[in-house]
């Protein structure tokens, strides 16, 4: 238990107070308060619900059935544009928010995908998830998700190969969560 | 999203019937990397509903608008960074500020900081990344957001 709360420091005190206001709110008819959980909070964690566990048992199988060879040839250090390429249209599959890309760099680091790719899956992941750009076009024209897309790609094509640097220089790794 | 669900809930049968053993340890390798995480999400979820609770579309169209001038590029860029609106949330609410006058490449500069950049959740990439690759994640993608933003607005003035 002691443990427990070593290790979630920042997150424990933070759900703890939390229970406590949404208990007070709807005991004393707080509304501000009741708005913040069925509006917001609540829309959050349905979208968690959903679209996290998924990710992470995507992840779960990928980790067992694709080998580490297969995964360094293709996306490891020396696969160049070709593995640029691959990476982006693996992220472009990506669903739910940024943080669901997380536990993906984790597993894609683990079997030996370069720094590099790993942070152009970050940007490329929320520069055009597929099932989200029907939702942009909808609403904003077709014009402006593709000149946002095709500006976007060389610039975070650049970000990832930075932090790629940065990260290789500085021996960092990714951990798991 | 549905047919990421869809599509998972088929590799996982497929992956099951080719190899029961593997695909448990798969799927329970999944679930416990979720749980571990769970705590620091939830806090982090905690916090954004609180902060978009407060933050209006009235305060929004007042820091994004025409009057707002240059000003509005960066009030864009900030507001992008700190709050973490969902997309089926953001895009609706892009296509209100655009009626009211928030220009497209303003919009841009909004989208792109509120997708890459996510100041709220760098306790959850940190858990991940570590503090320090984090944030400078965080400032690149900040300033390539900007960059983003100011072609955008040379191309919607000067070529359409």
């Amino acid at each position: 238990m002691k443990k427990l709360f070593k290790k979630y420091k920042f997150a424990i005190p933070v759900i703890i107070a939390f229970a406590i206001f949404a208990a007070y709110s709807y005991y004393a008819h707080y509304l501000p308060g009741i708005s913040i959980i069925e509006n917001n909070f609540w829309s959050f964690i349905k979208e968690m619900i959903f679209a996290l566990p998924v990710m992470f048992i995507l992840v779960g199988l990928f980790d067992v059935w694709v080998s580490k060879e297969r995964v360094q040839k293709h996306i490891g250090e020396t696969s160049g544009i070709k593995g640029v390429v691959l990476i982006m249209l693996l992220a472009f599959l990506q669903a739910g928010p940024l943080y669901a890309a997380f536990p993906v760099a984790y597993i894609l680091w683990k079997k030996g995908t370069s720094a590099q790719n790993i942070f152009i899956y970050l940007s490329s992941a929320s520069i055009a998830k597929i099932p989200m750009l029907a939702f942009e076009i909808g609403f904003l024209g077709i014009q402006f998700s593709l000149l946002r897309i095709m500006i976007s790609i060389p610039i975070f094509v650049l970000v990832g190969i930075i932090m790629g640097k940065y990260f290789n220089r500085n021996n960092c790794e990714i951990k798991n969560g | 999203m549905k047919a990421i669900i869809i599509l998972t809930a088929v590799l996982t049968i497929i992956s099951f019937v080719f190899d029961k053993k593997k695909t448990i340890k798969g799927v329970r390798k999944g679930m416990m990397m979720f749980l571990k995480i769970l705590p620091t999400l939830l806090s982090v979820i905690i916090i954004i509903s609180t902060i978009l609770y407060l933050v209006s579309e009235k305060v929004l169209i007042e820091y994004l608008g025409k009057e707002a001038g240059l000003g509005a590029y960066l009030s864009a860029a900030i507001i992008g960074s700190v709050s973490i609106i969902p997309g089926f949330i953001a895009y609706p609410l892009a296509s209100i500020l655009l009626k009211t006058g928030v220009g497209f490449s303003v919009l841009s500069v909004f989208i792109t900081t509120l997708k890459m950049v996510g100041v709220l959740t760098i306790p959850l990439e940190a858990k991940y990344f570590g503090l320090k690759t984090a944030i400078i994640r965080n400032a690149l993608s900040f300033a390539g957001a900007i960059i983003v933003g100011g072609m955008m607005a040379i191309i919607y003035i000067y070529a359409l």
